[in-house]
């Protein structure tokens, strides 16, 4: 006897709503032709126009995704390392310590991380006179926050797998280096590519970190949206966010598409 | 069913001046303050399929991993044809491991799966190939070299584990718990075709099981184990008919286990006489070593070596060297045959079983029937551990 | 630290340095042994050693300095040559006096705790029905509503907290809608109040709580429900004891994964918040960007530490290590 749960369906529809509803009516705001957002001046793309000619955005937009870029591929290769070596490496000579240093930077606020990695930069400067600040710093210091999202993606994955199969293939002659690129490396890929994708997001939404470690001339695309936003002028924003949330709403259905499909070859 | 009929090749381990094959020496590993594998020490020989046989935390499943090097010991040493692997990391002991999970590299066909190994040892492509297609034709599936494994079925995928573990002609195999994951027909299906391949092949095999059957059928050789040591290493024949613990004769088919205390032993025809309260009686049993009066031991009698009757059997006939009455209290059918506990006065159940020579409906004999069964003073062991 | 008194002074540091000995010994045969792994270790040991250990080494250190203005850098040098050259260390732990005694820091991170417990309720509030309902569903329907709920954790949190502006300011959507309602004038706004906040920080933190509970009641048997019905239990009774309490597990995952990171929220205080919904957060990017006291955000960092980060820590060591003397039970 199936009763109709009404309750549960009001409140998953309340509940969905409060989430849409903000994004949707940012969606809406962006083809609004009147400079004021809460009147509605008629159908207009004039803020999407006005997006391509504001220099200082497009340049914001270039740095953030170099930096995200960079940030990404450096914290795959590292949160690899370190998700390899907690996982498969039994107890090590410092094993607690890397455990510790990958646990912490999730759960520190961001404005302390930035303001750590800032004032190591500064000492750095005062000792060898390297590094400017500016987005050689900003890179580094999202590196080492996301680097440890990609460990904890890893790990779990790994934890997922059969480590018989990486005995199998050193009972079978292939030296540790062999089995890693060759056994552990493909299994492991889908992870590898979603722990791009988490510290691409990561790196390309953060404001407060950037903001500690970036040097003039360096602002990233939040820091831009972030002082626009203070200052209370926001047009284009809008259809800058249109633009994200339709790139992530395409990334994101392409995904569940492809595991959907595998689910069912698998 | 009768076991694969083992080739009358010689016993090696009868003869003192055969060098074992694989030797192992003093191994002991700890988890913590479990003692996996406690001192122990085997000889193995050329050829031999050899069993390590034993129940969970035996330790038979780490003794296997640390012949393939997966596991350092903590202490002792490892032999194989006379060399010192004990430290030597996997990929580069002679020897290949078939994994209990079979662990086939899911992302690559059945064939490049057993190319893999020979891979490593970059041998050349034609070679690889020749030898790909001797071992699929070995287990019988030339015909699937292009599948990948998730499009297996678990038997073929043992087949294929088999022959990825055979193709670089390792001077020593390890199989763990291989049949596990089969169905009962196919698992005895294979119980064959693997005794086949390896007496054709003639590797030296080790198998870890817990399946006392399956290590009964096909090795040479058992070693049962029971937390971390080795209680007996035999032919499954002593195995069965000449037990050194209770633990090993309860681990290995059915078996009666009368409890009782020494009266008095007879050195000269070689029996003890032991009296068993359970029974109400006084047994007799062959024994060589004089056991002092009063000491407690366990008579162990096999239920097979027990003659049934419905009357008290006569002198002459049939053995009577050892003879207790009791009634019939459960019965199970197995259609070759009938399994009996009879509840003697004592206090004791005794398992008894009787053949379906003839073909007739019902067993031999109803609930309370009153019996009589006996056997011989050589048919029972005595057991002082 | 009493045993140092029972052995004596001299064996404690004696052990000590005999400890480290045996550290360095183990890793010099790591590294002679296993090459391999001691490279794929040490990258990441080193790069976290540098970019995440010795910063906090460095505020602990600049905590301890005094601020300078004009200057760069703007504050005190830890050890100072005197003229006549002798080198003297100088501690200020004047910062630290000041977040003891000025009742601002305190109630800083006491309005962070509030913002964070009660935006976490709300969060169950919310996100549990949602949660149960993509637990329910068929493979399908609950692809679909997962889509839904991961959508917005990839768009930019930014992004969607200025989305609450355009609703919640004077003359925004909500006030639009009330005011056609009749329940407020169209100047209504909640926007700088603290409601913005608990509002901003439900909104960006939702999918955090509903991730995780999700995993949970997927894993549930439901065939447990129907029995407690087939008992006569009724559909409410039946929630309340038996749904409930076994999705506990996935409950407080959500609420960790929501309020840890709710205390130190800067970005959304800010944004909706007015002037005085000041979390720690927010001090301390007042009084290194505002202020341009290094040394006193220094110190507020290490108070951070001390108050929100160690006991993170410590409650998830001991979390592991229960879950392991469980597991082994």
């Amino acid at each position: 006897m199936k009763r109709r749960p009404h309750l549960l369906y009001t409140a998953m529809v309340l509940g969905y709503a409060f989430l849409y509803i903000p994004i949707l009516s940012v969606i809406v705001y962006s083809f609004n032709a009147s400079r004021v957002a809460t009147v509605w001046g008629g159908f207009s793309t004039r803020w999407y126009a006005a997006l391509l000619d504001n220099q200082q955005l497009l340049d914001a937009v270039q740095r953030s995704f170099v930096i995200a870029a960079i940030t990404a591929t450096a914290a795959v290769m590292l949160g690899t390392a370190c998700g390899l070596a907690l996982s498969r490496f039994g107890k090590f000579p410092g094993r607690g310590l890397l455990s510790l240093m990958n646990s912490a930077p999730m759960v520190m606020p961001d404005v302390m991380m930035g303001l750590s990695s800032l004032l190591l930069f500064v000492t750095l400067q005062q000792a060898f006179g390297w590094p400017d600040r500016g987005m050689v710093t900003i890179t580094l210091a999202h590196i080492t926050l996301t680097a440890c999202y990609v460990t904890v993606v890893v790990r779990s994955r790994m934890a997922g797998m059969d480590d018989s199969l990486e005995e199998a293939a050193m009972d079978l002659g292939a030296k540790p280096w062999r089995v890693f690129f060759v056994i552990t490396l493909p299994l492991i890929a889908p992870a590898l590519l979603a722990g791009w994708l988490l510290a691409f997001t990561l790196s390309l939404d953060d404001l407060v970190i950037a903001s500690f470690t970036s040097g003039p001339g360096s602002s990233t695309l939040p820091m831009v949206v972030y002082s626009k936003v203070k200052m209370g002028v926001t047009p284009e924003i809008n259809a800058l966010a249109t633009i994200i949330v339709v790139l992530v709403a395409v990334g994101v259905s392409i995904a569940g598409v492809l595991m959907h499909r595998r689910k069912d070859a698998g | 069913m009768a076991a694969p009929v083992r080739s009358a090749a010689a016993e090696p381990w009868r003869d003192p001046s055969a060098q074992p094959f694989v030797r192992i020496e003093g191994v002991t590993k700890t988890f913590g303050k479990v003692y996996a594998c406690d001192d122990i020490s085997l000889d193995i020989y050329r050829g031999e399929f050899f069993a390590l046989l034993g129940g969970s935390g035996s330790g038979k499943s780490t003794l296997l991993r640390i012949l393939a090097g997966l596991e350092a010991p903590d202490q002792g040493r490892i032999l194989i044809d006379g060399l010192d692997v004990t430290h030597l990391p996997p990929y580069q002991r002679p020897v290949n491991m078939m994994f209990q999970s079979y662990a086939l590299f899911p992302h690559m066909t059945v064939e490049q799966n057993i190319a893999f190994g020979l891979r490593q040892d970059r041998l050349p492509a034609a070679e690889i190939r020749d030898r790909v297609r001797q071992m699929l034709e070995l287990v019988r599936m030339p015909q699937l070299a292009g599948r990948k494994p998730h499009q297996l079925s678990g038997g073929q995928r043992q087949r294929v584990a088999l022959a990825r573990a055979l193709a670089k002609q390792p001077k020593l195999l390890l199989l763990d718990e291989p049949l596990g994951a089969l169905d009962k027909r196919l698992r005895e299906h294979t119980q064959f075709e693997l005794v086949n391949i390896q007496e054709r092949v003639g590797t030296t095999f080790i198998m870890v099981t817990h399946d006392q059957e399956e290590a009964m059928t096909m090795s040479s050789r058992i070693a049962v184990m029971d937390t971390g040591r080795i209680v007996q290493v035999s032919t499954p024949a002593v195995l069965y008919e000449y037990p050194a613990t209770r633990f090993v004769a309860e681990f290995i088919g059915g078996i009666n286990i009368f409890e009782g205390r020494v009266v008095g032993s007879d050195e000269a025809s070689g029996h003890v006489r032991i009296q068993c309260d359970a029974l109400d009686a006084e047994l007799l049993a062959r024994h060589t070593d004089p056991l002092p009066e009063g000491t407690s031991v366990s008579v162990a009698v096999r239920p097979e070596k027990i003659d049934v009757h419905e009357a008290p059997p006569e002198r002459g006939t049939v053995a009577t060297e050892n003879v207790v009455v009791g009634k019939v209290r459960d019965i199970a059918y197995l259609g070759d045959v009938s399994i009996y506990q009879v509840a003697t006065e004592g206090g004791a159940i005794v398992r008894v079983q009787e053949t379906h020579v003839a073909r007739s409906s019902e067993p031999h004999y109803d609930w309370d029937d009153t019996l009589w069964l006996s056997w011989e003073a050589a048919s029972a062991v005595v057991l002082t551990a | 630290m009493s045993r140092a008194h029972d052995q004596g002074l001299w064996d404690f540091w004696f052990d000590v340095v005999r400890n480290l000995f045996g550290w360095f010994r183990a890793v010099g045969h790591e590294f002679r042994t296993r090459r391999g792994r001691f490279l794929v270790t040490a990258l990441p040991m080193l790069w976290l050693g540098l970019f995440f250990l010795v910063p906090f080494l460095i505020v602990l250190k600049i905590s301890l300095a005094q601020a300078v203005f004009g200057q760069a850098p703007p504050y005190t040098p830890l050890i100072e040559t005197a003229a006549d050259g002798a080198a003297s260390l100088r501690l200020h732990v004047s910062n630290y006096a000041m977040l003891l005694s000025d009742p601002l820091y305190v109630s800083a991170y006491l309005k962070s705790l509030l913002f964070a417990s009660v935006s976490t309720v709300f969060c169950l509030l919310l996100g549990y029905p949602i949660a149960y309902g993509i637990a329910r569903s068929g493979p399908v329907a609950r692809l679909l509503l997962l889509v839904l709920v991961i959508l917005p954790f990839w768009t930019s949190s930014l992004l969607r907290t200025y989305a609450l502006i355009g609703i919640l300011k004077a003359n925004g959507l909500l006030a639009q809608a009330l005011s056609a309602v009749g329940l407020a004038g169209p100047d209504f706004a909640l926007l700088h109040t603290d409601i913005a906040v608990y509002i901003g920080i439900v909104y960006n933190y939702l999918p955090f709580m509903i991730l995780p509970l999700t995993a949970t009641l997927m894993r549930l048997d439901f065939t447990l429900l129907e029995a407690a019905e087939d008992l006569g239990a009724k559909p409410w009774h039946a929630f309340l004891r038996v749904t409930l309490p076994l999705s506990m597990p996935g409950i407080i995952a959500g609420a960790l994964l929501v309020f840890i990171p709710a205390v130190g929220e800067f970005v959304i205080p800010d944004i909706l918040g007015g002037p005085d919904a000041l979390t720690i957060g927010r001090v301390l990017w007042i009084e290194f960007f505002t202020n341009r006291d290094w040394p006193l955000a220094a110190a507020v960092t290490i108070a951070m530490l001390l108050l929100i980060v160690l006991p993170t820590l410590l409650f998830e060591y001991y979390e592991n290590r229960r879950n392991q003397q469980e597991a082994e039970a």
